[in-house]
Formats: C-alpha cells, sequence, structure tokens
C-alpha cells in the first residue's frame, strides 16, 4: 500500500528505533503523552513499545472522543431516536458503549432499528432512500470528523431532506490539553500531536504548548516510522532545550490547516460555553453544538432532550488514567469488574481508549516483559 | 477521529463536481472532496480518506523527503561508527535539519 | 501425552440477561454462552475441549459427527452463496478433525415469500458442492416460517465422516516448538459477505473463499499423520479466536509473524480502510494446523501439492508463554497480543 507500507519499512524503523536509544539520556527519565487515541492504538499494534530504551515512558492521552462522551449522553441520544420513531446510526465505535440501559447494539437486540454507517453522508442517503422514516446521525469526533458532519448538514440543507437531523457530540482537542497541562499532577516532557485533526486545524493551534508551556510537540503520523520519527523530534529538542511545535506529518499536515474545513465548521457549528467529559469532568468552550441556521437538522433543537447525566462509579480512576496519573493497570478495576467486553469505564469502551489498547494487545504479555514500566 | 488512509481518486464522478471514485488497494468508494475544492484534486492524485471525505492531498515529495531523512539517520550513524573505529577521537555527527 | 499446563481455568459464566448478536459472532461472546450456559447443560463431559467435531468410538470404528448453521446476509454473493457454504462448511468441520466427510443430513428453513427459483438455486448450489466435495446428501427436514422470520432462509446441516487412519488431535498434544500451518490468504470470506451487504457503499474484486479443504488435509494426513496436532477453520472469529481457543486449551503460547500471514491487497486494503483486524474475519475455505518440527516442511510440501493449496505458509510456532496467550510479532522486533474477537467485526473511525 501506497504511503504506508514505506512508513513500515523494517529497516528503517530498526534505524529510527538505534537512533531512539543513541539519543535518550540514560540519566534521565522522559514522560511523553501522546494525545490521540488514534496514536495509543498504532502504539499497541504495532508493538513500538518495545522498541524503545525503558526511560521513555508513552502515556496515553485523552484523545478518544468515545472515551470521553459521558454515558448520558448516549442515554439521550437513544431516547431522542426512541421517541421520535427514528432510525439511529453512527460509527461503528458507538455501537457497544454502554448507556445506562444498555449500548445502542443492545438496544437493537431488543427490536430498535439501529444501523452502523460509514460515514454522516451514509445516513443521509438513508434519509433521502426512506423518505417515511426520519433518520438520526450520532455524530462524534474531534475536529478531524465535525468537517464531514458539517458538509452533510449543508448537503441536507440544499437538498431540502427534512427526515433527517444530527445529535451533535463533537469535541475540541485543545482545551483537553489544556486540561491535561492545567493538572496539578501533571509532569509530563513532551507531546506527540495529534496527526489527522491538525489536517483541519493546521499547526498553529499548539503554539501556546511550547511557548507558554515550555513543552515540545511535533504532530506526529500514524504509522510506526512517523512515531518513532517524531519521538526522535521532540528528544532532539529536549537535549537542546527547544521548545517548538514541529510538524512530523508534512505529507499530509498543512501548517494553516484546511480552509474549506473550518469555514464549513463556522458557518455550521458553535462553540457551547461547556460541556462534560467522561472522566475529566466539565471543560468549558470545548464542544460544538449546531448553529440555529441549521436548526431544523439539529435533533437537540428539533426533539425534546432528556439531558439526562449519569455519573461513573466512584471506584472507575478513568480520570487519573485519562490525565496520564495512573497506568491502565495500576486502575483498582482494570480487568476485574472493567474488560474491554463488560466496561465500567470510560477507556475501555473504545478499542482506542488507554484501558482497552492495553488490555487487549499488551497487558497478557507485561508478565513477561520485564522491561515495561 | 484518527482512521484516515491513503487512497488514490481514481475517477471522477459525472454528475457532482464535489464527488471522485478513490481507490485504496483495490477498494473503491465515492468519496466527497469538497474539502479540497481550493487545491483542485484528479485522477492520479493521492489523498487521506476519513469517514468518506477527502481531507488533505498527500505530498509525494513531502513523503520521499521523510523517508530520505529517516534512511540518512541509519547513514550517519554507520559513518560514524567507522570514523569512531579509525580512532580519531570524538567528532561531531554531521546535522541533519 | 500430559497436557502443557495444568491446572483448572476459571469457570465460565453466562450472566447475560439477553441474547444478543455479539453471542453469534465466534468470538469471546459466543464461548461464554456456549461454555457458560450451553455445555454444562447439554453435555455429558463439560470439561472437555470443544473441536469442530465430535469423535465417536461405535465398536471399534471411529466417526466424526458434527453440526452447523448457516444464516448468511446476503444470500448470494461473489464466489458462492449459503448453499455452498452450508455443505462445504460442514465438510470442513469434519475435515479439520481428521475424518474422510461422508454424509449429511440437510435442515430448511424457509421463509414465507421465498421466491421458489431462489429455493432452487440453492439447493442446485447445495448438490454441485455435495458432489465436489465427494459427500452424499442422504435426508433431511423443511419447515416454512412466516414472512419476517429466517432471513429468507436458514439451513442446518449435520455430516458425519470417518476418521482417517493414524489421526488423533487433541489440543493437549500441543508442544513448544510445534509450527503453526495455514492453508491460504485469510479474510476473502468475511470481507466479501461485508462488501456485499451494501451499507458502507465500498466495492471491489473480492470472492468467497468457500471451498471443502477435504484434498488438502487428506495430503496432510497421509504424509504427516504422526507429528499432526491440531486442525480447525477459522471461520466466524477468525484465525484469531481459533488460536486463542487452542491456547487457551493447551497452555501454551503461540507466536504468529504478521509478514509471514497471507492475504490479498483487497482485503488489506478493506481492513486499513475499516480498521479492522484481518485476524478477526471468517474464512470458509482455509485451516490451520498445528505440527511436530520434524514434520512441518513435509507438511507444506504435501499441502502445496494439492491444487488450491499452493499458498500454505507456516505462520508461527508454539512457544512455552505467554500462557494461554497469542502474539503477533513484526518484522521489526515488537509484538502484540492477538486477542480473541469480542462481538461482530465493527468498522471503526477512531
Amino acid at each position: 500500500m501506497k504511503y504506508v507500507d514505506e512508513f513500515r519499512d523494517p529497516q528503517l524503523i530498526t534505524r529510527t528505533a538505534s537512533e531512539i536509544r543513541r539519543l535518550a539520556d540514560p540519566q534521565r527519565h522522559y514522560r511523553i503523552m501522546e494525545v490521540c487515541g488514534g496514536h495509543t492504538h498504532s502504539i499497541y499494534r504495532f508493538g513500538l513499545k518495545d522498541l524503545l530504551p525503558p526511560n521513555i515512558e508513552l502515556v496515553h492521552g485523552p484523545g478518544c472522543p468515545v472515551c470521553v462522551l459521558p454515558m448520558g449522553r448516549i442515554d439521550d441520544g437513544l431516547a431522542i431516536a426512541e421517541q421520535n420513531g427514528a432510525v439511529f446510526t453512527a460509527f461503528g465505535d458507538m455501537m457497544r458503549v454502554p448507556g445506562t440501559h444498555g449500548s445502542p447494539f443492545q438496544a437493537k437486540a431488543r427490536g430498535r432499528d439501529i444501523r452502523v454507517v460509514y460515514s454522516p453522508l451514509d445516513a443521509l442517503k438513508l434519509a433521502q432512500a426512506n423518505p417515511g422514516k426520519h433518520i438520526m446521525f450520532f455524530a462524534i469526533g474531534f475536529e478531524t470528523t465535525a468537517p464531514s458532519t458539517a458538509l452533510t448538514l449543508m448537503q441536507a440543507r440544499a437538498l431540502g431532506i427534512r427526515n433527517f437531523s444530527m445529535f451533535c457530540n463533537h469535541v475540541t482537542i485543545i482545551p483537553a490539553i489544556r486540561a491535561i497541562l492545567d493538572s496539578p499532577d501533571m509532569r509530563l516532557d513532551a507531546f506527540i500531536g495529534p496527526g489527522h485533526v491538525s489536517t483541519v486545524i493546521g499547526c498553529r493551534p499548539y503554539e501556546w504548548i511550547a511557548r507558554n508551556e515550555k513543552k515540545p510537540i511535533v504532530v506526529c503520523g500514524f504509522e510506526p516510522l512517523d512515531i518513532l520519527q517524531s519521538i526522535v523530534m521532540l528528544l532532539r529538542q529536549l537535549q537542546e532545550g527547544r521548545t517548538e511545535v514541529e510538524n512530523q506529518y508534512q505529507r499530509v499536515v498543512p501548517w494553516e490547516g484546511n480552509r474549506p474545513a473550518l469555514k464549513a465548521m463556522a458557518e455550521v457549528f458553535r462553540l457551547r460555553p461547556y460541556f462534560e467529559w467522561r472522566g475529566l469532568g466539565f471543560i468549558s468552550q470545548s464542544a460544538l453544538r449546531i448553529h440555529e441556521t441549521y436548526a431544523e437538522w439539529d435533533a437537540e433543537q428539533r426533539f425534546r432532550v432528556p439531558g439526562i447525566r449519569v455519573t461513573d462509579p466512584k471506584a472507575a480512576q478513568c480520570g487519573e488514567v485519562l490525565k496520564g496519573v495512573l497506568k491502565p493497570s495500576q486502575c483498582k478495576l482494570f480487568g476485574r469488574e472493567c474488560t474491554p467486553e463488560q466496561p465500567v469505564g470510560a477507556l475501555m469502551v473504545s478499542s482506542e481508549g488507554a484501558c482497552a489498547a492495553y488490555h487487549t494487545y499488551a497487558h497478557r504479555k507485561a508478565a513477561e516483559v520485564a522491561s515495561y514500566s | 477521529m484518527c482512521l484516515a488512509i491513503p487512497g488514490k481518486i481514481i475517477e471522477a464522478v459525472t454528475d457532482r463536481t464535489d464527488f471522485a471514485v478513490v481507490d485504496v488497494c483495490g477498494v473503491r468508494r465515492r468519496v466527497n472532496i469538497g474539502l479540497l475544492e481550493n487545491e483542485g484534486v484528479r485522477p492520479g492524485d493521492w489523498v487521506l480518506i476519513h469517514v468518506g471525505f477527502a481531507m488533505s492531498k498527500i505530498g509525494e515529495a513531502q513523503a520521499n523527503d521523510q523517508i530520505r531523512m529517516l534512511t540518512l539517520l541509519g547513514e550517519s550513524e554507520a559513518a560514524m561508527q567507522e570514523i569512531e573505529g579509525y580512532g580519531f577521537g570524538e567528532l561531531e555527527p554531521p546535522r541533519e535539519s | 501425552m500430559r497436557p502443557l499446563v495444568e491446572g483448572v481455568l476459571p469457570k465460565v459464566r453466562f450472566r447475560d440477561p439477553q441474547i444478543e448478536m455479539a453471542h453469534g459472532a465466534g468470538g469471546k461472546a459466543s464461548r461464554r454462552l456456549i461454555e457458560g450456559l450451553i455445555v454444562p447443560l447439554l453435555s455429558e463431559h463439560p470439561s472437555e475441549p470443544l473441536a469442530d467435531a465430535a469423535v465417536l468410538d461405535i465398536e471399534g470404528r471411529r466417526l466424526a459427527i458434527t453440526t452447523d448453521s448457516f444464516v448468511v446476509k446476503p444470500l448470494s454473493f461473489p464466489g458462492g452463496s449459503i448453499g455452498d457454504l452450508a455443505v462445504n462448511g460442514t465438510v470442513n468441520d469434519l475435515a479439520v478433525s481428521g475424518a474422510i466427510p461422508r454424509a449429511m443430513v440437510v435442515t430448511l428453513i424457509l421463509e414465507a415469500g421465498l421466491p421458489t427459483e431462489v429455493l432452487e438455486i440453492e439447493l442446485r448450489a447445495m448438490a454441485k458442492a455435495a458432489r465436489q466435495a465427494g459427500v452424499s446428501i442422504v435426508g433431511g427436514d423443511t419447515k416454512v416460517v412466516e414472512h419476517g422470520m429466517a432471513d429468507r432462509m436458514y439451513i442446518t446441516t449435520t455430516g458425519i465422516g470417518e476418521l482417517m487412519p493414524g489421526v488423533s488431535l487433541s489440543p493437549k498434544t500441543v508442544r513448544p516448538g510445534d509450527q503453526i500451518l495455514l492453508s491460504g490468504p485469510i479474510g476473502d470470506h468475511g470481507i466479501t459477505i461485508l462488501l456485499a451487504r451494501g451499507d458502507l457503499e465500498l466495492d471491489a474484486d473480492l470472492r468467497s473463499d468457500t471451498r471443502p479443504v477435504t484434498a488438502m488435509v487428506q495430503a496432510l494426513v497421509e504424509a504427516t499423520a504422526p507429528g499432526l496436532r491440531w486442525m480447525r477453520d477459522p471461520t466466524r472469529g477468525g484465525v484469531a479466536s481459533s488460536l486463542n481457543e487452542l491456547a487457551r486449551d493447551s497452555g501454551a503460547g503461540l507466536v504468529l509473524s504478521e509478514g509471514r500471514i497471507p492475504m490479498r491487497d483487497t482485503v488489506r486494503g478493506a481492513c486499513e480502510l475499516l480498521g479492522l483486524d484481518p485476524l478477526h474475519i471468517a474464512n470458509e475455505g482455509q485451516f490451520l494446523a498445528v505440527m511436530a518440527p520434524e514434520f512441518a516442511e513435509l507438511a507444506l510440501r504435501a499441502m502445496q501439492q494439492v491444487p488450491g493449496g499452493e499458498e500454505a505458509v507456516i505462520i508461527g510456532e508454539v512457544k512455552e508463554g505467554p500462557i494461554r496467550t497469542v502474539l503477533c510479532e513484526t518484522p521489526y522486533g515488537g509484538s502484540r497480543v492477538v486477542d480473541m474477537l469480542v462481538g461482530d467485526p465493527l468498522p471503526r473511525i477512531c
């Protein structure tokens, strides 16, 4: 696969890993956070931790839009669809996330019309094909996915498709990073920056991290070489005392971001004054709602929203794991009450959540690998 | 949020200028290219696809540069080791940008 | 032979209040239902490891018996249809139990409103598949259910076969050093079905790999029966689920080499696009075999010489640990645990 295989070249990976070992100061313990759940997934999938020296610790960040979605919002989405006889559509990632009365798939097993879509455009197409039904799309994701939601809404409006609405749960990445940096327990040296979010927002939004918080950040791709190269770049910054935003993912990320995407988002969305993040609490200006111009396609403006709030069990230590204070295996519920099959907390519900990724890809071998810290 | 994959635009869609057909290893799908309207997208271009939308054009030059830089990593290290083997003492490695 | 790891596995309990699709996906949820509810209530020997077929010793004659059900939407897809799956699936369960498939009986559950033409197509497909597999369809049953049930048509089969001489398969015979063989490329069937459903609007030149694997298994048994430890056909749940079952039942650690696992480009492309793990995708024309190391090369050659077996390959080996775990190693020194599927593989965006 072009633009994939080259970045999985075993020889280059070995060389880059050697460079990391060469650069890492043996007297120092590095804590590098990868913000994005996709990076967490890649790190585990490609076994990258095995290639790093023991004094480089990768801390998993909160960039998993499924994980940070409060359970109450799933309840709300399912309730809106049920109360209005609507077809509930969402990405596959959402289907096994438990709400108070079970996940969307469990609701489907009880007879509700719930369907997986690959694209919001497919949900819109479903609406066009089924004029007698109302199709509701449960929108999630950071800024990577928000433009797609925006363009779909613009199309719905342009085509006058009235039997279609969206329940918007888009969140923004910068407030999440800010919440991490503001946390009193935070001890991080550098950041592996979001890759695909940056194709939309560009690299400028991270400048305050380098300038004000004095932490290096490298915008990073998702293949093994991308992640290893970014670690090299971060180590060099740390060694040389620099704190800059660098773009490792240049083949795809434009420094200025994607103008049409930002324009579409500005037309369709507004920032909510605050939004609840599972595990992190309420964060201001961190989520998007649909603008009044598109009220007809906004499930929240068109239908009654129950506004269900569900608190996580106190024993679940998701917040601390999200902030990188605890490792997944250090949470008391990990692997026992809380597993990918029966998730209790936020980070177990999505395959890229720190706990789920660790449980699925690593924890049984951890006992065998002495170097895992 | 993060799963996006490179694909090659193989044909335009006749009635829609904001759509094109993309090919990922023989798997084909219609994708919306509206986010790339400023740059223009043509058959043969490689784009990054996420949930049925082309998010970015993939820069072949940048991709090649990255690979080249990484290839040099190993080479300069090998060169270093060779020089050290001659016993000339501590030498600074060449700076890569 | 003593099993690798002594000790009792924790008892599986089935506490789910209702049945869901995940319970049929061939992964963890399925295992919980089967081992936590069904086997304890139905089986006389609930602690025996479950295999694709049951081996019966009837007055010295060893027979294998298996049953299977076929529920697929759409009924017909590139490379085959439900009729092909029904015959080949049953034949393969018998073959990987070391038996020559001889006969099967078939139950048809038909939805009222199903066009006769469709039924006829499937019957012809089954007849053809049975001829090609060398198996006789000797009886069956038919029921019709109301419109809205049975997704047009369900087929269940029961197959019977004769154990080949010298065959003795059990997860308990697996030893460190044993080699893990795979008959050919993975993922063709599952991805074909996913694409054929049409919800993802993806198009590709891909066909189901449904076929009988009897000839390859026979060649393998004839050449290397004394070294053959275990076989399985990785259908729902994929290679990952089958190997996890072996790891669990044998106590071994299984280590795969990612670079050696064969896969068509289209399958790879679809998996990357949808965020699916190819090791979790169903196959209908492949099988796994674990061989003693001294027989491995011979086994491979035997399989490769059978038409359709050219792509057989060694994908990994059995190790002492980590116990009851399947690992996949990358070509550059990293590894990840390959877990059993939880529910149906779902396309993801994250």
